[in-house]
């Protein structure tokens, strides 16, 4: 039988975000209470269709231009979609409730809460979307909320430059993404996904065809997921409020992209030259985020790369052919990276919106709930055995150990990193001397943020063994006989936690200075360069061909040929406006008559 | 009846206002009535007839066999509807008029009846006569109570759509007299059965389709001939803008659409690669410009020619899926442009001035004008929700879709490729004078600005739901119009 839930919980949040729009804009804590109670509602649908045998829902065609074109807003069911739809709407929902201490303030808490409602019915789109066009669509609207959502303060011309930057950078992997549909489909004839893993034979047959169809799909998760040339955006879109951080920039949004690549796994992996160059993507990604992060001293922009870090741990599972590994440390790193964001913001807020971490110092005592929280997060982010990373990241190693040392090697040098720049994070932030007066004064945050603190550090510590997961997701088993990959990862995360010990115990300042890893690679401003060179200076060349060029010389050129209307209208020149546009009205219908019935 | 009544409401509205009716009022009602009207021949349109409803004919000569006809079919419908919404917001957004009130009011009840008679005609010589009526009034709209330098804009546009109706005008006596003798005549219906019925000979198709192209082309500001229009924009009063880049220049489209590709099937494929390289002018050449400007109205002006390549496109695929978005294309262009040319009219109206450096941070003040344009700009650059966005996906598909094998990549898909780069493009500007005016931080010279009054919120919120309507449900409109292109066209291709 049909089942409507799936429906409801998709539209609940939309709806929501309508009634705050059309109706509470003005009611702030009305708008938050529908807010939340949809989060909650959704996260309560989900449990329920979670539980379900249920694995149909009505369909409704959107376009339906049959046999060519035809495309439904339908829903797949299956373990993945219902796991990824706790996942969301459980991590979302906490991320609402938690908003509630954190944006108690805020002017525009309506709008906040709107677009946060927009961006859950957008996610659930995505997670649902049975077809590549409605994906395409939900797509495009987790970016829009996620740019109202950085944007959030609007006055400040950094986040308006970020919210931009986002929206940018993702409609460039969108435009991949977008002409991939169209490759898949023109080879096909369909959009849904089920009918093109059925026809798959049309475009296996041509690999060329295949690979170049893939890679463009995966442009589209590479913008989404921040992969490396993409990835300029995420540090960026720090400038939102912390928990749009924790739930968009961190736990579901840049998910998506991974988890496109698993639902359309059937298509990337049947192109091997497609895998390796996003297994080497994934890895790019991974190293330099974990190197830029090393040096960075935003405490929410630490967490970014340290996500760009993550998602490219992912991305490269993907490429070497696990769909398993991928979602395990998609799943893992949701809680994890959402308790951790929530504690910086935690911070951040008792600190009177402080993030520079050498003014922070000494919170471990002041701020025991976040602290203790906090390092659960890390622990399970550096992949500390029995907590949740620990796990999902040895699965990404123990693949590509055996199927590709180079990415081995590499994935093992960033553990290490992930390990220094979190016990570098966790060093100047909450032990040694408070570094300024906010952070000697700083109080635990309200119950409605430690809470959620304290909900999340649970999966984050647990999430990884068996007898969690294994209730959501197809855990990929590591070879049991080898001990070598798990043994060689601690010591990897143990050597980065030992450098880090030495280099920040009671540090006032940062003892190292790379400005280049400071200075991000310096690629935004390589980029920056690349667009003045190219799409500006285009753009103004072609801004003065069309005033000077065609513009002039095509007005003058008309009013200097002697034929039909420019003579007409020339003599007329001297007359005023009305009675030119008149006559010639009146000379067309003259000519008519004498042209056809003379 | 209805079709009568929707077409002389505008008409008799002018002339009421001329002989001395209080203006708005009355030409606020005519409006609202005739959208009224429009709706209730949406709602009572029989989707299943085939060929045109509520038709009225009224012989002028016979031996012409010419005679004034009317009717409706999905297109021309939808083509209705739209200059029935784009009016009433038109009208409710015109301010405060300094001089000749009177005539304001009628010239733009004057607009709106001549789209409406050029897209219900069903006769060749009435389809271009009211269009001609509706070009008159735009002339005078922008030399009178223009702004900037209006007079040079108003002869600029003069000049060009002159010229581009002359040319339409050889391209459609030729086409009359294409088919033969005992055939002729100046009734559509009759023209297309001519037509299918493989009486206009290739040679004459490629002759007339080149002509209408270039004709029909200059009205829509294909590229090169495009410069008049992001000038004579910015000139114009905000309401006319709002009719002329909303409604009026979907005239040459419709023309293209409802002429063009059912009668000139063998032109359209001999031309297919002159118009693919012209569009891509509108899409990346005028993109680019868009990018350069530094006025907010120059860069709707801009954008709104830019658009117009991608309707282009869906009518250059030549098959169903991409012709369909083609035509939903142009109602949902004609909305999302009339709605941000009204909010820039709104700016201007308070700040005196749309250039991006002078402007900043307005969110803070106007609210609810951002709010709107901001909707008006995602709509603009095709995000999905909007009618844009489900029209474009069409284009896309349609275009793609021609000649596409496995071997590679041909015309079309060359031109789908870069035509998907220009949606990136148009993120780049529309975000970006969305972020000069609107975001950012204040110059505080803007502190006291006021927001848009609170009545306007109504066609604000008109043209809002016309769009995400056809936005969530675009198969409302695909099944209107389908059965326009149908006989003509094949789905598969």
């Amino acid at each position: 039988m049909d089942s409507v839930l799936p429906w409801y919980v998709l539209l609940l949040p939309l709806v929501s975000a309508a009634v705050i729009v059309l109706v509470t804009r003005r009611l702030g804590n009305v708008s938050a209470f529908v807010s939340v109670g949809a989060a909650v509602l959704g996260f309560i649908g989900s449990c329920l269709i979670f539980g379900s045998g249920n694995s149909t829902a009505a369909e409704i065609p959107w376009i339906d231009l049959r046999p060519t074109f035809y495309v439904p807003i339908g829903f797949v069911l299956d373990s993945l979609s219902k796991t990824m739809l706790v996942l969301v709407t459980g991590v979302g929902a906490l991320i609402h409730i938690y908003s509630l201490g954190y944006m108690r303030d805020d002017a525009g808490k309506s709008r906040y809460f709107a677009s946060l409602s927009l961006f859950m019915f957008s996610m659930l789109g995505i997670v649902l979307a049975n077809n590549f066009v409605m994906m395409f669509i939900f797509w495009e609207l987790v970016g829009v909320s996620s740019y109202l959502l950085i944007g959030h303060w609007f006055e400040r011309d950094s986040a308006a430059d970020a919210a931009n930057k986002a929206f940018l950078t993702n409609r460039i992997g969108d435009f991949g993404f977008m002409l991939g549909i169209l490759m898949v489909w023109s080879a096909t004839g369909s959009v849904v996904f089920q009918d093109i893993a059925g026809r798959m034979g049309t475009i296996t047959s041509h690999p060329g065809y295949l690979t170049a169809a893939a890679l463009l799909i995966f442009c589209g998760a590479a913008g989404k997921s921040a992969q490396f040339p993409l990835h300029v955006w995420l540090p960026d879109a720090m400038e939102g409020p912390t928990p749009i951080s924790a739930l968009i920039h961190a736990a579901t949004m840049v998910a998506a992209g991974v988890y496109m690549l698993v639902r359309v796994g059937f298509l990337v992996q049947a192109s091997p030259q497609a895998l390796t160059v996003i297994a080497w993507i994934g890895t790019i990604t991974a190293v330099m985020a974990g190197l830029i992060a090393t040096q960075q001293n935003d405490i929410k922009r630490i967490l970014a790369y340290s996500t760009l870090s993550q998602l490219g741990y992912m991305i490269m599972a993907v490429g070497l052919a696990s769909r398993e590994a991928a979602m395990f440390h998609l799943f893992t790193h949701a809680f994890f990276k959402a308790l951790l964001f929530l504690g910086a913001g935690s911070i951040i807020i008792m600190l009177h919106h402080e993030q520079n971490i050498w003014r922070m110092g000494g919170l471990a005592s002041r701020l025991r709930i976040t602290f203790v929280t906090f390092l659960i997060g890390t622990l399970a982010l550096i992949g500390c055995w029995p907590f949740s990373g620990f796990f999902s990241k040895d699965a990404i190693l123990a693949l590509a150990h055996e199927k590709n040392m180079p990415i081995f090697w590499l994935a093992l040098f960033t553990a290490f990193l992930t390990a220094f720049y979190m016990l570098r994070l966790v060093l100047v932030v909450f032990l040694g001397k408070p570094r300024s007066e906010n952070a000697e004064h700083g109080k635990e945050s309200p119950f409605v943020m430690s809470g959620p603190l304290l909900v999340l550090a649970i999966p984050a510590a647990t999430a990884g063994f068996g007898f969690f997961s294994k209730n959501f997701l197809d855990v990929p088993h590591a070879d049991e006989g080898s001990h070598i990959v798990p043994i060689l990862a601690t010591t990897a995360m143990l050597l980065g936690v030992i450098v880090a010990f030495l280099l920040y115990r009671n540090r006032e300042s940062d003892p190292l200075d790379l400005a280049f890893l400071r200075r991000r690679m310096y690629i935004d401003e390589f980029y920056r360069w690349l667009i003045g060179a190219t799409q500006e200076l285009l753009a103004s060349i072609m801004a003065f061909i069309d005033r000077w060029i065609l513009d002039a010389g095509i007005v003058r050129g008309t009013s200097t040929t002697t034929w039909g209307v420019g003579s007409i209208l020339r003599l007329l020149q001297v007359g005023n406006l009305q009675a030119y546009a008149f006559f010639f009205g009146l000379g067309i219908v003259g000519l008519i008559y004498f042209a056809v019935f003379r | 009846m209805i079709l009568l009544f929707i077409l002389f409401c505008p008409l008799l509205a002018a002339a009421l206002i001329l002989l001395g009716t209080p203006a708005r009022a009355t030409a606020l009602w005519a409006a609202g009535l005739d959208l009224a009207a429009t709706l209730l021949a949406f709602w009572g349109f029989d989707r299943a007839h085939k060929g045109f409803s509520y038709i009225t004919s009224m012989p002028i000569s016979a031996d012409w066999r010419l005679s004034f006809t009317i009717g409706l079919d999905g297109l021309s419908l939808m083509m209705v509807l739209l200059t029935a919404i784009v009016l009433l917001a038109a009208i409710w957004f015109a301010g405060q008029i300094q001089q000749h009130e009177h005539a304001f009011y009628a010239c733009l009840l004057l607009i709106a009846a001549g789209a409406i008679g050029a897209f219900a005609s069903l006769d060749l010589f009435f389809f271009y006569a009211f269009h001609e009526l509706a070009l008159i009034p735009t002339f005078l709209l922008i030399g009178i109570w223009g702004s900037g330098n209006r007079y040079a804009a108003a002869w600029k546009i003069t000049i060009y759509l002159a010229t581009g109706s002359f040319i339409l005008l050889l391209g459609l006596i030729m086409l009359y007299r294409s088919v033969p003798e005992a055939a002729r005549s100046f009734d559509l219906r009759v023209l297309q059965s001519a037509a299918s019925a493989g009486q206009i000979p290739a040679a004459a198709q490629h002759q007339i389709y080149l002509l209408l192209l270039i004709g029909f082309g200059i009205l829509i500001s294909l590229f090169p001939f495009h410069t008049w229009a992001p000038e004579a924009y910015a000139s114009a009063p905000a309401p006319a803008a709002m009719l002329h880049a909303g409604v009026l220049k979907k005239f040459g489209l419709y023309g293209l659409l409802r002429i063009a590709i059912p009668m000139l099937p063998e032109g359209q494929r001999h031309w297919a690669w002159l118009l693919i390289i012209l569009l891509l002018g509108n899409i990346i050449y005028v993109g680019l410009v868009t990018i350069a400007q530094k006025r907010l109205d120059w860069i709707l002006g801009y954008s709104s020619v830019m658009h117009m390549g991608y309707i282009f496109l869906g009518i250059a695929s030549g098959n169903l899926v991409g012709t369909n978005g083609a035509a939903i294309l142009m109602f949902a262009h004609g909305l999302s442009i009339a709605l941000l040319f009204a909010i820039a009219g709104q700016v201007r109206e308070r700040t005196g001035s749309l250039l991006l450096s002078d402007l900043g941070g307005l969110a803070k003040t106007m609210p609810i004008a951002s709010f709107v344009f901001g909707l008006g700009a995602f709509a603009a650059i095709g995000l999905p929700g909007f009618a844009n966005f489900s029209a474009e996906v069409m284009v896309f598909f349609g275009a793609f879709r021609n000649g596409a094998g496995m071997d590679g990549f041909h015309i079309f898909q060359i031109a789908t490729v870069l035509a998907l780069w220009g949606v990136v493009i148009s993120a780049v500007y529309m975000l970006r004078a969305y972020r000069a005016t609107f975001l950012g931080s204040m110059p505080e010279r803007w502190a006291a600005v006021p927001d848009m009054r609170s009545t306007l919120r109504v066609p604000a919120a008109l043209l809002l739901v016309a769009l995400l309507w056809v936005g969530f449900s675009p198969q409302t409109f695909v099944r209107l119009i389908a059965p326009t292109f149908r006989p003509y066209l094949s789905a598969e291709k």
